[in-house]
């Protein structure tokens, strides 16, 4: 459900963001944004607020202050539901799936949220063929047609983190959030999450969480740096992988920057 | 193969795949032809064959929300009894006695109860719902127990008249009317839930069960869903209430007993969750276990059903039709159950 906004006006924006739990303060003032067809890296040691950040925008966790705003429109005070219903689709991290259910079937689960055929319960699911029509095409795409009989839990690990990607697709997202989506990834097989990831619509403003410094300058067009809760700096890839200040963060971690 | 013939193949496979698993198959022919034989053979024991029917519906109620939605609770008698009074109640202190209108009514009320007293209890989870849900049942218990110049109290609600069936058919001493009567109820509510799993609803159930965080991140209303579906499923609790006070003629503060909420649950979990005639097979069961075994040995007939109970937990995950298909699997490999 994207609305129109003119190219250059931002999809997404937070304008000083902050939470605090308790004495901690997760998220400092922090402020996005992407405009349509971003691809955007939001990287930072850990504990840096990454986590936090993500459940902020999808509204998982409320803020203390700042606001959200989606296509111009405040979300700040809108549930994660409402969120999704207005464009913005996340993965995550860890594998959120639905595992008794065949690759097809957790797509075009996703797929009649959308378009409001889930709300319907007194007609087979099998008459719904616009909606089978575009899960299949969605597992086409990722080349997980293959696999769409399969239940997801005998799914390898790697299949399994392209049925994420394959779920937020059933959205039609004007906004992706992907919270690390080569995390547990064998490195071997890490350029197929990659090269997925490349090939999404150019429309689609994404924001990548991602601690794998080769992924992030290979996709990203902008860089934030999020330490302590805070933005360190924000920049093209260049700009960033010569930066004194990033430098010295990442010192001491394994990370190459 | 060109890309468009690939598009096609893949897109016809899996329409072929959603109609398969809605398509019916000749095993479910076998429970209603068991039913309707059972009348023929074992006609003297139809009174018995009533209460396994309102079982068998009771239990099916609870598997639309245990079994597809993953809502566990202690507390579903709550709506059977609610169900039982309101039918009973509209017969002794308000004179209507028609059983079809009464038995809907029943239906009507626990439905109500059910959307209210739902509304509040499914913003709960895991140990907190669970001890909520038993919690609910408790408490329409002790009001039932109050309210006794309603109710009857502890003595139980007495002058429950029900009208002949349709005007015509006569309760009779040996439950033949009934047993029709339930058998016909329990079919037409069997065929509602099977409509609604099927559905594009009824298998966002099934994902909200599997993961509800990720129903939340496709946009799932699922506070609203798990109300809809819980409210369905306490109106065909009531619905088997009512079936029960009319055919018992006889409502006590044992239709909203714990006993009978852990039973259900028993029974369901013996014959199989999540897949709709498990409700049947494990009733079947249990009762007839249960009848057998009394005679068998009145004070120690309990110690069967936890045994029996232990044995299915411990070795058949899926219920006793999660064996049969387990079991089907290894004689004929490769073939779908």
């Amino acid at each position: 459900m994207t609305t129109p906004v003119a190219d250059n006006a931002p999809v997404l924006e937070t304008r000083t963001l902050s939470k605090r739990f308790g004495a901690l303060h997760v998220t400092r003032d922090v402020d996005l944004s992407l405009s349509r067809g971003a691809r955007h890296a939001l990287i930072g040691p850990n504990g840096a607020g990454k986590t936090t950040l993500v459940n902020l925008i999808t509204g998982v966790v409320r803020p203390d202050g700042g606001s959200i705003l989606l296509n111009g429109r405040d979300i700040t005070g809108l549930s994660r539901e409402d969120r999704v219903k207005r464009g913005m689709a996340r993965t995550f991290q860890i594998n959120q799936l639905f595992r008794d259910l065949t690759v097809l079937e957790n797509v075009a689960l996703s797929v009649a949220e959308r378009t409001g055929a889930a709300r319907r319960l007194w007609r087979p699911a099998s008459v719904d063929s616009a909606v089978i029509d575009e899960a299949v095409d969605i597992l086409l795409t990722l080349d997980l047609a293959g696999d769409a009989q399969t239940p997801i839990r005998e799914l390898p690990y790697g299949r399994q983190r392209l049925a994420e990607i394959a779920i937020t697709l059933g959205q039609r997202p004007s906004v992706l959030l992907l919270d690390e989506p080569a995390a547990g990834v064998p490195s071997a097989e890490s350029h197929i999450i990659l090269d997925v990831i490349a090939a999404l619509d150019d429309d689609i403003a994404i924001l990548i969480i991602e601690h794998d410094m080769d992924i992030v300058f290979r996709f990203a067009k902008t860089i934030t740096v999020l330490v302590s809760g805070g933005v360190l700096v924000e920049g093209p890839p260049e700009d960033i992988a010569r930066d004194e200040k990033v430098r010295a963060v990442y010192l001491g971690e394994d990370t190459d920057v | 193969m060109n890309a468009s013939d690939e598009t096609e193949t893949a897109r016809r496979s899996a329409h072929e795949a959603f109609a398969r698993s809605e398509r019916w198959r000749w095993t479910e022919a076998l429970p209603w032809i068991a039913a309707v034989g059972a009348f023929f053979v074992f006609p003297d024991y139809m009174a018995l064959g009533t209460q396994i029917l309102i079982a068998i519906l009771f239990a099916l109620s609870l598997d639309l929300i245990l079994g597809y939605a993953g809502i566990i609770t202690l507390g579903h008698a709550a709506y059977f009894g609610a169900g039982a009074y309101a039918t009973g109640m509209l017969s002794a202190h308000l004179g209507w006695g028609e059983p079809i209108s009464a038995m809907l009514f029943g239906g009507a009320v626990a439905a109500a109860f059910g959307f209210v007293s739902g509304w509040i209890l499914l913003r709960y989870h895991g140990l907190t719902l669970l001890m909520l849900t038993l919690a609910t049942a408790i408490l329409l218990m002790e009001t039932a127990n109050v309210l006794e110049a309603w109710t009857g109290g502890f003595d139980g609600l007495v002058g429950i008249s029900i009208w002949p069936l349709l005007g015509t058919f006569e309760y009779d001493l040996w439950g033949h009317t009934y047993y029709w009567y339930a058998l016909t109820v329990l079919f037409l509510c069997f065929l509602v839930c099977r409509r609604i799993v099927h559905s594009p609803f009824g298998r966002s159930l099934v994902g909200i069960k599997n993961n509800t965080a990720r129903m939340h991140a496709i946009g799932t209303p699922v506070h609203r869903r798990l109300v809809t579906i819980y409210t369905i499923s306490a109106g065909m609790a009531g619905i088997a209430g009512g079936l029960f006070a009319e055919s018992n003629a006889f409502v006590t503060l044992d239709v909203l007993s714990f006993a009978r909420s852990g039973a259900v649950l028993i029974m369901l979990v013996v014959g199989g969750v999540g897949r709709l005639y498990g409700a049947f097979v494990g009733t079947a069961v249990f009762l007839i276990l249960e009848d057998e075994l009394a005679k068998l040995s009145p004070e120690f007939w309990e110690f069967g059903i936890g045994l029996l109970l232990v044995l299915v937990v411990l070795f058949f995950r899926g219920g006793l039709l999660g064996a049969a298909d387990a079991l089907t699997r290894r004689l004929f490999p490769g073939k779908r159950p």
